[in-house]
């Protein structure tokens, strides 16, 4: 049974100041209107990039969407920044109305674009549990019934009867997280929520999540950079490309291609006109121990990065290397062209022209998940030069029978019992 | 293709085809979700609810602060206007004139102001959450009715006093139109307010202009003088004053308790229709800038 039908769906947005030198292009297209023609500021073909400068100030922010959701269906939505992922949140649940094109739904929708959407701070936990429910869509009994459930999630009991002003920004997180994951909703849409509150926090919502889709059988969809949290809680993805759908299949299957989007965009069309001109990283390709260019390795074994980069004046103290850290920014690892030099080879003084180099990268001990490597290049300490980040996965599949185990180290050694 | 678009509550298991909502970029002009509005009730009575406590909170006097703003202008206005300039009051005491002008026209100026800011003031919760947008401004109307109910409070104190000290002034029959006059300032105030509010989400040079805007249209009511004297002093000019809709409404709340003003059916009909159609048409461009404000606010 389908949940969500999006026929068609475009959103154009106007760039630039809004209310100067806008009232006679409004009446322009007041007067294209009553004759019955198109905006003639909407430029059709036009995309959304926003690297490179367009002819008009009009922009789709999404254009021509269609796609199916089944109930009970969760939905991984994924893209780069403005590919147009919060424009259709935004559209499903009602803030905002699209521009040409239609979005069915059946059931309630509930959204959680923010958490704590109309907490007032002088008022109680009590009464702002009333308020920011009745807020998302509660009746006062729903919520009354409900009541104690939610001021145990939230764990903020001693607390209820104070200002929420008086609170920490945790607990205001927990609370309101808390209220919203109470709703009764046949569809549940959910923006980058996550990124706030503790480790811990994080985790009982996803789990929350995880519950709410898998043993109530209710639709989600949740925006997500974190991938390896989408992994672990959508079984379908919807990648996102300049306002277009560029994939709707199984999560697997578009992170991987979203991975693979980000490597290509990543190593050829990084914005050049922000850095210094010192000095440029033409290309980095990452290879497997077989020497296979791809962007998704085996566990245990050695990959390489090989790099081609440019110095343009001679530079003292030059270094070029990386940092590999997983989806949660959490350096894990890093490497540079000055490890294991001795003090006079590292003040030596670099010549412009072009270097290709090498560089190890050990996969000898990380667990199967979503990597990100960051390169950078530039004087030690002082300026930066250039830097590209790539996307990398690991797979493993040492583990029979058993999945994978948990964490960041890859377990490797096998236990010996003793008699 | 099946019909669509079915108004249908969600927990029915129903069709494939069938749908509970469809967004859609322009709805009809005359959809105005008000069965939605119905649905989100609940809400509006926790806005209200969270308006009056949070005024409140942390201040001394509390709910007593309501009294202090009607009673000074009060005492003000019977020195300048009263005393000094000496504009006629039909007899009444002053104290008691002014402060039935003034309370009833504040509740239509605070509904009027408050309603005009509503998209602006809470861009940030409409661009985050749906709910029936007219909720919003429908809970300043309320709000400032509980507001209101506790100034009239205070001038019926007075009027008590007055009346144990026996001034001139006695309650009429009129006073049972009480009820509908207030609605009736409910709605122009709101009417207006709803269309200020639609018109200057994009621009805002309008908004300039309501404060300002509503304390000239204070001089052309009948809030500071009676109509009587502005009838006598001005037979040119004032059916300004007559077909401004506020001023059948203060002046039939000064017959009923107080027995000096002025009533006829036929201004109270054409006041009527006149807040009617205020709201009407406020609501309709209401609704109709709701669904994209988000994007020019």
């Amino acid at each position: 049974m389908k949940a969500i039908k999006v026929e068609n769906l475009s959103k154009a947005y106007q760039l630039g100041e809004i209310g100067t030198g806008t009232l006679s292009n409004d009446l322009k297209r007041w007067a294209y209107k009553v004759r019955g023609k198109d905006d003639p500021f909407l430029k059709i073909g036009e995309t959304n990039d926003r690297t490179t400068k367009g002819e008009s100030n009009m922009v789709w922010s999404l254009k021509d969407l269609d796609f199916e959701i089944e109930q009970g269906d969760a939905v991984g939505i994924i893209g780069r920044n403005g590919a147009g992922k919060s424009t259709l949140l935004k559209i499903l649940s009602r803030v905002t109305s699209p521009t040409t094109g239609s979005v069915k739904v059946k059931g309630r929708v509930a959204s959680l674009l923010e958490v704590g959407t109309g907490f007032h701070p002088e008022l109680t936990g009590r009464e702002n549990i009333f308020l920011n429910g009745a807020i998302l869509g509660m009746r006062k009994k729903e919520i009354s019934r409900k009541f104690d459930e939610i001021v145990n999630f939230a764990g903020i009991e001693r607390y209820i009867d104070t200002p929420v002003k008086r609170y920490s920004s945790g607990m205001y997180v927990r609370l309101a997280f808390a209220v919203a994951a109470h709703l009764d909703s046949e569809i549940l849409v959910v923006d980058e929520v996550l990124a706030v509150g503790d480790a811990e926090f994080q985790k009982k919502c996803l789990g929350k999540m995880n519950d709410v889709s898998k043993s109530e059988g209710r639709t989600i969809l949740f925006v997500s950079h974190n991938l390896s949290a989408i992994k672990e809680l959508c079984q379908m993805g919807i990648l996102l490309e300049n306002g277009k759908l560029s994939n709707y299949n199984s999560i697997d299957i578009v992170t991987q291609e979203y991975l693979q989007f980000d490597h290509q965009k990543s190593k050829y069309t990084h914005d050049r006109s922000k850095i210094n001109k010192l000095g440029f990283i033409h290309k980095i390709d990452l290879f497997s121990y077989e020497k296979k260019i791809t962007n998704s390795f085996k566990a245990e074994t050695i990959s390489y990065a090989s790099i081609k980069y440019e110095i343009v004046k001679p530079t003292k103290y030059f270094n070029i290397g990386f940092t590999i850290s997983d989806t949660f920014d959490t350096h894990l690892y890093s490497s540079s062209d000055t490890d294991k030099l001795t003090a006079e080879q590292l003040i030596e003084i670099r010549q412009p022209g072009l270097y290709n180099v090498i560089a190890p990268i050990p996969l000898y001990n990380l667990n199967s998940g979503n990597y990100k490597i960051t390169f950078i290049m530039g004087e030690i300490n002082t300026t930066l030069f250039d830097s590209v980040e790539i996307f990398f996965s690991i797979e493993n599949n040492n583990f029979l029978n058993t999945g994978n185990r948990t964490g960041i180290l890859l377990s490797l050694n096998k236990w010996q019992y003793t008699d | 293709m099946q019909p669509i678009n079915s108004k249908k509550m969600p927990l029915q298991n129903a069709q494939d085809e069938s749908w509970d909502l469809e967004i859609k970029p322009q709805n009809n002009l005359f959809e105005l979700h008000l069965a939605d509005v119905w649905r989100y009730r609940d809400l509006l009575g926790l806005l209200v609810r969270r308006d009056f406590v949070s005024f409140y909170k942390q201040t001394i006097l509390g709910p007593l602060w309501f009294f202090i703003q009607p009673l000074f202008t009060t005492i003000i206005y019977t020195f300048i206007f009263g005393n000094l300039a000496g504009i006629s009051t039909d007899g009444l005491p002053q104290p008691l004139f002014y402060m039935a002008g003034i309370t009833a026209w504040n509740y239509f100026a605070d509904c009027l102001t408050k309603t005009s800011t509503v998209f602006k003031d809470n861009a940030n919760i409409f661009g985050k959450v749906y709910f029936p947008r007219l909720i919003m401004p429908l809970s300043i109307v309320v709000s400032n009715l509980v507001r209101f109910g506790v100034q009239m409070l205070l001038f019926i104190l007075l009027l008590t006093y007055y009346y144990f000290t026996g001034a001139n002034f006695n309650i009429t029959f009129y006073v049972m139109l009480f009820p509908l006059l207030v609605i009736l300032m409910g709605i122009q105030g709101l009417g207006i307010g709803l269309i200020i509010t639609a018109m200057t989400t994009k621009y805002r040079d309008l908004a300039f202009l309501v404060t300002f805007g509503v304390q000239l249209l204070m001089y052309a009511t009948t809030v500071i003088y009676p109509l009587s004297t502005a009838i006598s002093k001005y037979p040119k000019y004032a059916w300004i004053i007559e077909y401004n809709p506020m001023t059948t409404i203060i002046e039939g709340f000064r017959l009923g308790f107080l027995g000096e003003g002025s009533f006829n059916l036929q201004s109270f009909l054409y006041t009527s229709f006149i807040s009617v159609l205020l709201l009407f048409i406020g609501v309709i461009i209401f609704n109709r800038v709701e669904k994209t404000f988000v994007d020019t606010v």
